[in-house]
């Protein structure tokens, strides 16, 4: 009776980890999908690429790219609303910054469980390698996100297997335990070997891929829940995070403010839902105003967007203040001179 | 069908493309609009992952991305 090929879904990030997991078990004849899950904090090339100033960066998904490069189908699901509950309330705790990174592993290949139950797969693959990460990559957390997930041992990790014990795919001979890989640690020099080998382009992220190992992120997303009294957010939230100068120089109301060309055009998308100001006269950014300001904080508020537009050196400029609903009035402002801007105010 | 994409980054687009081309039958054509410039590359990959085909796929003056896709399998 001839073998029924067997099928893996690999948790496909768009690094090279997975990628060579990936191949490990596509030269093993196993059919091969991707999955990746958009939590609203991955970072991607684009999130760069919406300023124009940075035209040097690949503009491009590198989880599509990887797929493309191993020939194989990826499904991109958004799990925004259901990742909340892993921000707000992770069991196992944050690291460093705002990431629960065994909670999200947890999280991720949960969903990869289901969906390999529901589209008739046999195991679940990532990239995972031993004592790599600090928190969801020890020897003593990775049955965590194995029980955790209900993968138990469905959960393959071929580049790092020879250490672990057996999974079920290996045990029944799916894949052959002799062809997976020992690696551990932090040295990548083996990946990189064999990227070399394979001829794959990978993609190196200096700051990872989540937002929430990102210093300067997480403050926003701090500042935002303070500013609330409590933690909860939604996508245009995070994402507005992502875009812009964050200024609050008062507690009732902050100002994100476009950097330049791309990020101006990314913000329009927004002025339906938030008081928008912009200088009429002069070339200068868009300006989105968040909270509650009284006529004293437009004033500011309209100074502000003025000292970053190019009537900054003129005795007065006009600012345009918008409403959500579409209407619109002009302001005369001085626009705040450099000394009145306070460094706090930057988020 | 026309699928708005607008103002939404990576990976959004792809993600609002894929749930529309569910709806669809094989030889329809869907229009996607976009403004994160990463979709020019994104949904073509994309396309070509799934076995769609992209009829069109240009930039107008306001920086919108327009691509016409037709779905395949």
């Amino acid at each position: 009776m001839e073998k029924r090929k067997r099928k893996a879904v690999v948790l496909l990030s768009g690094g090279l980890d997975s990628m060579l997991a990936a191949r490990l078990m596509l030269d093993q004849g196993i059919h091969v999908e991707g999955i990746n899950f958009f939590t609203g904090f991955c970072v991607e090339g684009h999130t760069h690429a919406v300023r124009h100033d940075r035209k040097s960066r690949p503009v491009r998904n590198n989880a599509l790219h990887s797929a493309e490069q191993l020939g194989i189908r990826l499904h991109i699901i958004e799990v925004i609303e259901e990742y909340k509950d892993v921000v707000l309330n992770p069991r196992h705790g944050y690291g460093a910054h705002l990431n629960p990174c065994l909670d999200c592993k947890s999280f991720m290949v949960g969903h990869a469980r289901q969906w390999m139950e529901e589209h008739g797969f046999d195991f679940i693959v990532t990239g995972e390698v031993l004592g790599q990460r600090p928190m969801s990559q020890r020897r003593d957390t990775l049955p965590v996100v194995a029980r955790e997930s209900g993968a138990l041992d469905r959960l393959l990790r071929p580049l790092c297997a020879k250490l672990l014990p057996p999974t079920l795919p290996e045990r029944e001979g799916w894949v052959d335990r002799e062809r997976l890989l020992g690696l551990s640690g932090r040295n990548r020099k083996p990946q990189i070997g064999l990227a070399h080998t394979y001829g794959y382009e990978y993609a190196q992220p200096a700051g990872g891929c989540c937002f929430l190992t990102d210093p300067n992120y997480t403050k926003k997303l701090r500042d935002l829940w303070g500013s609330r009294g409590e933690r909860r957010y939604d996508f245009d939230d995070i994402m507005l995070l992502k875009i812009g100068r964050h200024l609050r120089p008062r507690p009732s109301f902050k100002l994100i403010i476009g950097r330049e060309e791309g990020e101006n055009r990314f913000l329009e998308g927004y002025r339906n839902r938030f008081v928008h100001l912009w200088t009429p006269d002069h070339n200068g950014p868009l300006a989105l105003l968040q909270g509650e300001a009284d006529d004293a904080d437009l004033d500011l508020a309209c100074a502000i967007a003025a000292r970053f537009g190019q009537g900054r050196a003129a005795l007065t400029v006009r600012v345009a203040v918008g409403a959500p609903d579409g209407a619109r009035y002009d302001r005369e402002v001085a626009p705040l001179p450099p000394h009145a801007l306070a460094a706090d105010w930057y988020l | 069908m026309d699928v708005d994409a607008r103002f939404l980054l990576c990976p959004m687009p792809v993600i609002r493309l894929s749930t529309a081309m569910a709806k669809v039958a094989t030889g329809d054509q869907l229009t996607i609009r976009c403004t994160d410039p990463g979709a020019l590359y994104d949904i073509p990959a994309w396309c070509r992952l799934e076995g769609h085909e992209i009829l069109k796929a240009h930039t107008e003056p306001s920086g919108e991305i327009v691509i016409v896709v037709r779905a395949g399998r």
